[in-house]
């Protein structure tokens, strides 16, 4: 296969229309009894260049193990019950070798973990940390690639990288190592940077500069950011799209500004309903969607959340609801969705 | 100022505040040069006979400071000597030993299922015998030289090193920054020798330095069989065996060469207690 121009392609920062990443069908069923475990449960999503992605779910969703699963993260046994399309700018990247898979991540796609604390290598230096993609994927020699660490480090805001190149992780405050692990994931100007919670760890207004950093880092690299988060605020300042997963599976999906106007799936419109508002009256009890996730083993025959949906029907009881366009550009999994 | 010689500064300057193993580096240093310039220093040929000098007791008599033996051989002469071949075979050893179990650990480690059970079922079956007797066995084969008593002891004493660094790759392999390595793109070679065996150097350093004091005391007994260093050469093990016949008239004899080893144990010891301490940047202890 022409794997060289793939990645050359992968390289030039083109704008188009076609999707840099699309998502098919991805699933990850753990086998067991009685019913395998349906920890990922066939997501199809589209991401293009320049545009950030929100997954937003409860923990347990499935986000993470999407994300790990287009990183092709996944450790055996896990690995091998991922099934699905998962193509980054045309290259299928689920049926590459293990070799060449690995020569993408960190130049083609990266990702951004949620713990900057145990993410960095304990015995290295930030520095070595850094350089390690670059001298990797880029073919520069230590000297070089050190020279690019720092520059990396001052484009992530860091203000005084030869210092802080020099440091071992344990000297630097959890802001300023994400910081790092954000220089060693865009090291390589990678098309593609999945983010899993880059900022749960952090206090608030860490997390704010972090976020920010990500926006104009992806101005002006121009790559595409999956954004994992439980967050609502979060994807509500930093993506342009956002994608509701539910028990494995995507339930809504909606530029950013018309979910957050009127949510349409029962459950988006319960989770943007139990964010907390200011100009809520004080003794109001704040809305809270009744019952639990289904477990991934015991997942109705129907729609994983009709069971704590007020607008149930017999119908959601026996049927899984398709993930169907609904209007330009926002996609429902649902029979009886609420009006916009 | 590059960064790599102020890390080293550190380093240095994190050893030095650690006063027991600044003593076992200077012992070390000092049992090593003795070693290295024994024939400058050494006042006798650590062979020559001379009966007429028989069990010397030390400082009784100005040309032999620490005595004779049993054949009116120099001690001192033979300590110097003999120091050489028991270094040699602790340090040749050791190598073999942490060398051998550091791969083998970590690629149990790393790699897991049914590489790991192959390899440690391995491990479980050579600690099944005695060393000595695996030992014996290779030495029924190899003739005794220096090299390869060496060789044979760090071949038969590894199976401890490689459980050590196999149980510490376990647990440092699920830490987050391996996958953040795997994300970056990091082949597997590189997280086993890269990312984690520098996480497993404490535990590594120790058990090296264990294994100098183990190898030392292993050639003493391999020597007291009859297959180790072969006499007139002198090894502080073939000199403590030689004398423990004479224990209740010379103690001396077994005395000297004893001090010697348990010099060599403890400062190794102690220098790798010092040198784990000064090469971990996660303890924060001193400038």
């Amino acid at each position: 296969m022409n794997f060289a121009a793939a990645l050359a392609r992968i390289d030039t920062a083109a704008v188009t229309q076609a999707p840099l990443l699309s998502v098919r069908s991805l699933q990850l069923h753990l086998p067991s009894s009685p019913q395998p475990l349906r920890l990922v449960d066939g997501v199809s999503f589209d991401l293009r260049r320049g545009e950030t992605l929100g997954l937003v779910g409860e923990s347990g969703s499935g986000k993470t193990l999407t994300a790990l699963s287009i990183m092709r993260l996944l450790e055996p046994p896990l690995s091998g019950c991922v099934h699905g399309e998962v193509a980054l700018d045309g290259v299928e990247l689920m049926s590459l070798p293990e070799s060449e898979m690995s020569a993408l991540r960190g130049r083609a796609l990266s990702m951004v973990f949620q713990e900057p604390m145990t993410s960095l290598n304990p015995v290295m230096t930030v520095g070595q940390q850094i350089a390690e993609p670059s001298m990797r994927h880029l073919g520069l020699g230590a000297a070089a690639a050190g020279a690019r660490a720092e520059e990396m480090l001052r484009l992530v805001g860091i203000p005084d990288p030869a210092r802080v190149a020099a440091s071992h992780p344990h000297l630097l405050s959890g802001g300023m190592r994400q910081r790092a692990m954000i220089a060693m994931a865009i090291a390589c100007r990678p098309a593609l940077l999945v983010a899993d919670e880059p900022t749960t760890a952090l206090d608030v207004t860490v997390q704010a500069q972090i976020l920010e950093l990500l926006g104009e880092l992806q101005r002006e690299l121009g790559s595409a950011i999956l954004l994992i988060t439980h967050d609502l605020a979060v994807i509500a300042e930093n993506a342009h799209r956002v994608a509701v997963m539910y028990a494995g599976r995507i339930v809504e999906e909606a530029p950013v500004d018309l979910l957050f106007a009127g949510a349409r799936h029962p459950y988006s419109r319960g989770l943007l309903a139990s964010i907390p508002r200011i100009e809520r009256a004080r003794l109001d009890i704040l809305p809270e969607i009744p019952g639990v996730v289904p477990g991934p083993g015991e997942r109705p025959a129907g729609c994983s959340f009709a069971l704590r949906c007020a607008r149930a029907s017999a119908r959601c009881h026996a049927e899984v609801p398709p993930l169907a366009a609904a209007a330009p550009g926002r996609r429902l999994a649902c029979w009886n969705p609420l009006d916009g | 100022m590059s960064k790599p010689a102020a890390a080293s500064g550190r380093v240095w300057r994190r050893f030095l505040h650690h006063r027991i193993a600044c003593v076992g580096g200077i012992v070390v240093a000092l049992l090593l040069s003795a070693a290295l310039f024994a024939p400058v220093l050494a006042p006798r040929d650590p062979t020559f006979l001379d009966t007429s000098v028989r069990f010397l007791a030390p400082f009784a008599d100005s040309r032999f400071l620490l005595g004779t033996d049993e054949l009116g051989r120099d001690t001192l002469s033979r300590l110097l000597h003999g120091g050489r071949v028991s270094l040699t075979v602790g340090l040749v050893a050791m190598a073999t030993t942490v060398l051998t179990g550091a791969v083998i650990g970590i690629t149990a480690g790393y790699l897991g299922s049914l590489t790991d059970t192959l390899l440690m079922r391995f491990v479980d079956t050579m600690l099944c015998f005695p060393q000595v007797f695996l030992l014996l066995v290779v030495a029924a084969f190899v003739p005794p030289t220096l090299l390869s008593i060496s060789l044979v002891i760090g071949l038969t004493s590894w199976m401890e090193v490689s459980r050590i660094v196999r149980a510490e790759i376990l647990n440092l392999k699920e830490q987050d920054f391996v996958a953040a390595a795997r994300a970056l793109g990091a082949s597997r070679a590189r997280i086993m020798f890269r990312e984690l065996l520098p996480n497993a150097a404490a535990p590594i350093l120790v058990a090296a330095t264990l294994k100098v004091a183990s190898a030392v005391l292993m050639e003493s007994y391999i020597s007291y069989l009859g297959y180790g260093v072969q006499p007139p050469l002198a090894s502080w093990g073939n000199m403590l065996t030689n004398a423990q016949g004479y224990f209740n008239t010379v103690p001396w004899l077994a005395v000297l060469p004893g001090v010697a080893i348990t010099a060599t144990v403890m400062g190794f010891n102690f220098l790798g207690d010092g040198l784990r301490d000064a090469l971990d940047p996660r303890l924060r202890m001193g400038p």
